[in-house]
């Protein structure tokens, strides 16, 4: 069970609040998008789920993220081992100034989880390989990941994260650098990993979330408005709110 | 009449970036003449492996072998001890220090870099050597290792500021994909910030060591002055810069001493012509790669 359960969630940078009593249930094995004008929170409330804000300084939380049952704001939770466990793909593709290869092995290599190269190997293989990438770069797994294109690096991070077989893959607006057929061909590979993963992803596209996500959230100004269906938000939302931004008429 | 003002600055400009570069030449061109002259002389490989060094003996001898030696072996000790230390000190300044901490010891190493020579040389004559010949329990505290350890207090803030700021121009991105792979922050400084800043630490590096085979002073005045070759680190030694600054006094302008004062300075040049050239080439490669 991969499901996260976000219960009475708040989050405070020094005095502003950044997201304000959040609660929701995101299914596991499916696509989740959340949509909301610039600076509403998505960004915040997703890297709430793996903890990536705890690294700013001044962040306070307040209430529970339960992952598959445990609460992951627990004192005694190891968040490297949290991490591992609920992937991300950042808004900029970032591969390290590495080689393709070892952006790749890095995940499996500092977690411990397998020390065999030909094993290694092999991981590396089947993870470029479920993001559509083997074929084009099995004879540059030397070269420095920095020399694929945008597209190329935003599959390998995916690749890596994939890697390390994590139940949770957090997306941050992973095609916003992208052109619109690499955005389309991302997208396809989102679905494909629907399969196997739980995926939520943060989107300024209202139509990219409409094509990719079975349940969408709404957010405004730190707040959840409203969280559904896709296909009920974008056609027949309950909020007079979600309605006035899926329609265009703010945001 | 503000182009004219324009032009004339100009002109002072170029004049000179000119100046430097003939002085540049001109000095080269100084010590290939003298150098060659002694070498047409004495015979260069005589030179380079001769083992003894008795410019007033009659005949005189000019071998620089136990030169190089103490040179070598004192540049090696530094960076031995420079590196490793400067480096951990440039980590933990620009990742793991608290800010107070991190401006404290900023501002310290600053501090270091402005000691002049003469001041740590005689820091580590009165201070330094008594220690190492009390402790390692050997006749005099002037010896290479004593030199290694000053000079690597003289190398160490150029390593430190040069690898700080490489470190820290690390993008934020870069640690935070590590973290969020679940990488611990020393994993994250360790495989990627460290490879990350490579080319700078090689830079700061090569820049260190420039600094400490260029020294004169504090060799000098710390390594004991002995021109023989020795058999262990724990024992004195004399680096060509040393010889260099000490005999170039007593010698007669354009007699055979001087000139091979000169051919020293010229082997002291192409060693320093290859650290750079050797650094270029890492610097290089790693940006193309
Ligand atoms: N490190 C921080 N310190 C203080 N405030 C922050 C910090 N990061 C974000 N905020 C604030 O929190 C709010 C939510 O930011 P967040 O990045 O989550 O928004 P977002 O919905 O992802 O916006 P965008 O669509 O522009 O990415 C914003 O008002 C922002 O100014
Ligand atoms: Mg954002």
């Amino acid at each position: 069970m991969a499901q996260i359960e976000i219960k009475n969630f708040n989050l405070y940078y020094g005095s502003f609040q950044g997201l304000k009593n959040v609660n929701m249930t995101i299914k596991e094995k499916r696509i989740t998008s959340m949509i909301g004008p610039s600076g509403c929170g998505k960004s915040t409330l997703l890297r709430s789920i793996n903890r990536m804000n705890d690294m700013i300084e001044g962040v306070k939380t307040e209430g529970e993220i339960n992952i598959a049952g445990n609460n992951i704001y627990d004192q005694n939770i190891d968040i490297d081992v949290l991490r591992r466990n609920v992937g991300m793909v950042f808004q900029r593709p970032n591969p390290f100034p590495i080689s393709v290869y070892n952006n790749v092995s890095f995940g499996l290599e500092v977690n411990r989880i397998e020390r065999k190269r030909n094993v290694i190997d092999e991981i590396v293989q089947k993870s470029l390989e479920s993001v559509l990438l083997w074929d084009d770069i099995k004879d540059k797994l030397k070269k420095s990941a920095l020399l694929l294109t945008l597209e190329q690096q935003q599959r390998l991070c995916i690749a890596r994260v994939i890697a390390v077989r994590p139940q949770i893959i957090l997306l941050d607006e992973p095609c916003s650098s992208l052109d619109p057929h690499a955005t389309q061909r991302i997208e396809e590979l989102m679905m494909r990993l629907k399969e196997d993963y739980t995926i939520v992803i943060v989107t300024h596209n209202m139509q990219q979330a409409a094509r990719v996500s079975q349940d969408t959230a709404f957010m405004l100004l730190g707040e959840l408005i409203e969280f559904d269906k896709t296909s009920k938000i974008f056609t027949n939302p309950g909020d007079k709110k979600t309605d006035d931004y899926v329609s265009g008429r703010f945001g | 009449m503000r182009k004219i003002k324009d032009d004339i600055i100009e002109k002072i400009i170029f004049f000179c970036g000119i100046l430097s570069i003939v002085f540049v030449v001109l000095i080269f061109g100084f010590l290939i003449k003298e150098g060659i002259s002694f070498f047409k002389e004495f015979g260069i490989v005589d030179f380079i492996i001769g083992k003894f060094w008795y410019p007033s003996a009659n005949p005189p001898e000019f071998g620089i072998l136990s030169l190089i030696v103490g040179s070598v072996l004192v540049t090696v000790g530094a960076c031995i001890i420079a590196v490793p230390v400067g480096i951990m000190a440039a980590v933990y300044i620009s990742e793991l220090a608290p800010k107070q901490i991190k401006d404290i010891l900023k501002s310290l190493v600053e501090l270091m870099a402005a000691v002049p020579s003469v001041v740590i040389g005689f820091v580590g004559m009165v201070s330094l050597a008594p220690l190492v010949r009390v402790f390692f329990n050997i006749p005099t505290g002037l010896t290479a290792f004593t030199g290694s350890i000053m000079l690597a207090f003289m190398a160490m803030p150029t390593i430190v500021t040069i690898s700080e700021d490489a470190i820290r121009s690390v993008p934020w991105q870069y640690k935070e994909g590590a973290f969020a792979l679940g990488a611990t922050k020393w994993q994250t400084i360790r495989r990627i910030v460290l490879k990350a800043a490579m080319p700078g630490i090689i830079a700061a590096i090569m820049l260190g060591i420039g600094r400490v085979i260029g020294e004169t002073m504090a060799v000098m005045m710390i390594t004991g002055n002995a021109a023989h070759i020795p058999h262990s680190i724990f024992e004195p030694v004399r680096t060509m810069t040393a010889t260099i600054a000490a005999e170039m006094g007593e010698t007669v302008t354009g007699g055979l001493h001087y000139r091979a004062l000169f051919a020293i300075a010229l082997v002291l040049f192409f060693i320093t012509f290859l650290v750079n050239f050797i650094a270029d080439l890492f610097l290089g490669r790693s940006k193309n790669k």
